[in-house]
């Protein structure tokens, strides 16, 4: 019961807010889903502690009949097991915090903020739907519930016109992955008759050397569904070729990009991984290429977060690359450090997030870092939590993000393959990177001589409590969560937390082994970090001079990444401009002069004849009565002849 | 009956009837001046038809066909009334009833 009550609360708050904020006014509106997210998260955090502690088994709340149709009958059910609880407890919690937050982040608002607490909570409800899902298409329907509110808070400030293109945009590439999603569920439909979860995990092994034809290769069905469901999750989780949408949803508000596109909703592609783990353990190929993408999309974003100048930006592509870390792990057979990752990295991200939109707040909405600089004394609470931060991101140890990327690179490194050697080296690299880049954005924000206008740093002002106290949480859970989680996702006790949601196959081992990894390999993250952090140090505090210098020297390589692989510009030339092009033929040739072109000329060609035929009537009554006389003559003779 | 009088058959009939119908026909056609000549043409056709039914009932001894007959002189003389009114109100509106003149009725 506190369960669903955990999954529905927010749905209330949203419904409430919605319909009737108009009338009950802006603050009662926010307190209403803020209680709603409070009761939520406490329900969400009750069920995760029956669960892990309370000894309460697996089972599934059932909410009666979705589809009843022939023999297919599919229920509204919730599943509760270790991963499932453990994402509402995560999600219910940082969303509450969020909505705190926003609070006093739109406290500047002219417009009425309602729409935007209801659009927040409906996230909420969704994402919570995708976590608890028992069947694959309930999932689907949170899976696009989130796309949806993603779409409308991208999109919330309707009257820029760069908001309303990245919410398109976020909607249409998640689509591309969307498709093949839904491809994926049609096959295990065609394949296990079901969809629903405990159906499909028990029939696995009938299944397992089935085969497709498709361009006369014959994959093993698991590799298709495996590839298919993973295609999906690199839209939702922002993988390279379907990234493109992440960096511009920063165009919404900050609360937006902290809750939905770095907390929660872009790990519902790792979670998916890992709730597919029974098919995925046995899509060995298919498991390659998760941790290819995860790999490459981790080392590609931290090289372009490196010189990004707006600060939102970068932690936009810092999320694309810590979701990177999660697919390799992920692709070694790891989920249980992918989850981990993902938990300890919904913590830090969001804070980071909201500290960007602290740092925003404090400079009179100035997002770029070049204008920024020396107001650390100013904000000392953003300050310390942003530091905690990127402390955590970087990998610093004993901060959260220690544990769980430590955990992936020894994961990567211990399976013992080549595409996991190759997780490895990018994963390293990707680490060193990323502390180079959280450096940068501190020393760049918050140290050195401010560059922006005395005014603007006259207005420079510590954000109100409702927006530090969140800040201050969410630091506590980057620094200890790490430290707390650590044994139970991934050490000793993993079997005893996870209870079987999570399946591992019995010749994987990945997490026996990360406990055998050579030292040097453990010291590795460290190291990175601590250099990362080293060369930021030396580039924007002691030598400010000498990135610019080196940004000149190597300036191909510098705008290759400053215009982030070119990708939109080669997804401009390959895609949208093709669009247009066929859409433009179509309208112009296919619309105008075919569907339109037929019925026109028709009705021009009799009008044209029928001024040609009314010439012959010439109104003279000796034509008329002639032709009438002729036209018996000729009727009355046909008669004769024809009889 | 009188030997060498001459017996008035069907075909006697038939012919008058001929000869009207044709004198109708060309009254029609080559009248270019009246539209009265018209109309009388006109009756001159249908009274060469009454002829050819009458004949042929009093041949076959079936009197429908001096019933229809009979129809065929009430629509004759509706017409003749109609087309009579609507020649005096043309000529009251235009002035003559010429055959040419008329030739307002076009598309």
């Amino acid at each position: 019961m506190i369960y669903a009550t955990a999954v529905f609360a927010p749905l209330l708050g949203s419904l409430v807010c919605g319909f009737t904020g108009r009338f009950l006014g802006d603050r009662t509106a926010q307190l209403i889903t803020i209680a709603c997210m409070l009761l939520a998260a406490a329900c969400g955090i009750a069920s995760w502690y029956q669960h892990i502690f309370g000894g309460v088994p697996n089972g599934v709340v059932g909410m009666g009949t979705w589809i009843a149709a022939g023999d297919f009958n599919l229920a509204w059910a919730l599943r509760y097991d270790s991963l499932s609880v453990t994402m509402v407890a995560m999600v219910t919690t940082v969303a509450t915090l969020i909505h705190i937050y926003s609070v006093g982040y739109m406290a500047h608002e002219h417009a009425t903020t309602t729409r935007f607490f209801a659009y927040l909570s409906l996230f909420t409800f969704a994402m919570l739907m995708l976590v608890t899902a028992d069947n694959l298409l309930q999932l689907f329907f949170g899976w696009e519930g989130v796309g949806l509110a993603s779409y409308l808070l991208i999109g919330y400030w309707y009257d820029r016109p760069a908001a309303c293109s990245a919410a398109i945009k976020a909607m249409i590439v998640n689509r591309v992955g969307d498709l093949s999603f839904a491809l994926g569920i049609a096959l295990v439909f065609a394949k296990f008759g079901a969809v629903d979860f405990p159906t499909i995990f028990a029939a696995v092994p009938q299944h397992l050397s089935d085969t497709y034809l498709i361009f006369g290769l014959e994959p093993r069905a698991y590799e298709v569904m495996g590839v298919l469901l993973f295609i999906g999750a690199m839209g939702k989780s922002a993988q390279i070729f379907l990234h493109t949408w992440l960096p511009d949803a920063m165009e919404g508000p900050t609360p937006v990009s902290a809750l939905i596109h770095a907390a929660t909703m872009v790990t519902a592609g790792v979670f998916l991984m890992s709730r597919m783990s029974p098919i995925m353990e046995f899509a060995p190929h298919a498991l390659m290429f998760v941790t290819f993408i995860g790999a490459t999309t981790c080392l590609f974003a931290a090289t372009i977060g490196c010189v990004q100048n707006d600060i939102k930006r970068v932690i936009a592509y810092s999320t694309c690359s810590q979701l990177g870390y999660m697919f390799i792990a992920a692709g070694v057979g790891a989920y249980q450090a992918s989850m981990f990752h993902l938990i300890t990295h919904a913590f830090f991200k969001a804070l980071l997030f909201l500290c960007a939109g602290s740092v925003i707040h404090a400079m009179s909405d100035e997002q770029d870092m070049r204008k920024m600089g020396g107001i650390w004394r100013k904000i000392p609470i953003t300050y310390a939590t942003m530091w905690i931060g990127s402390l955590a991101l970087a990998g610093i140890p004993f901060f959260a993000g220690y544990y769980s990327k430590d955990a992936i690179l020894e994961a990567s490194f211990a399976a013992g393959t080549p595409i996991g050697l190759y997780g490895f080296v990018c994963g390293t690299l990707a680490a060193l990177l990323t502390a180079f880049y959280s450096g940068r954005l501190l020393f760049m924000t918050f140290h050195g001589a401010p560059r922006a206008d005395a005014h603007t740093m006259a207005h420079v002002h510590e954000s109100p409590p409702t927006m530090w106290v969140p800040l201050v949480l969410l630091s506590l859970g980057a620094i200890f969560a790490g430290f707390l989680l650590h044994a139970a996702f991934i050490g000793d006790h993993n079997a005893a937390y996870w209870q079987g949601a999570i399946f591992t196959a019995d010749t994987n081992h990945v997490l026996e082994q990360i406990e055998r990894t050579p030292l040097l390999i453990g010291l590795l993250p460290t190291a990175t970090g601590v250099l990362g952090f080293a060369i930021a140090y030396l580039f924007y505090i002691v030598k400010p001079a000498f990135p610019v210098r080196l940004a000149a020297q190597f300036g191909p390589i510098y705008r290759f990444l400053l215009n982030k692989w070119y990708f939109d510009e080669l997804y401009d030339i390959i895609f949208v401009r093709t669009a247009n092009f066929l859409a433009r033929e179509f309208w112009k040739v296919g619309d105008q002069e075919i569907i339109d072109g037929v019925p026109n000329g028709l009705a021009s060609l009799a009008e044209g004849g029928a001024g040609q035929v009314v010439r012959i009537q010439t109104g003279s009554i000796a034509v008329y009565a002639f032709t009438m006389l002729i036209g018996l003559v000729v009727m009355v003779s046909l008669f004769l002849f024809i009889r | 009956m009188p030997q060498g009088a001459l017996t008035i058959g069907l075909g006697h009939y038939l012919t008058v009837a001929a000869i009207l119908l044709v004198l109708g026909v060309f009254g029609i056609f080559l009248n270019r001046k009246n539209v009265i000549v018209i109309l009388m043409s006109v009756e001159l056709i249908l009274l060469a038809v009454n002829l050819n039914l009458v004949a042929f009932s009093s041949a076959l001894g079936d009197l429908a066909g001096q019933v229809l007959a009979m129809f065929v002189l009430t629509v004759a003389a509706a017409e003749a009334a109609i087309g009579l009114a609507i020649v005096v109100v043309y000529f009251r509106n235009r002035g003559s009833i010429e055959v040419e003149d008329v030739n307002l009725m076009k598309g």
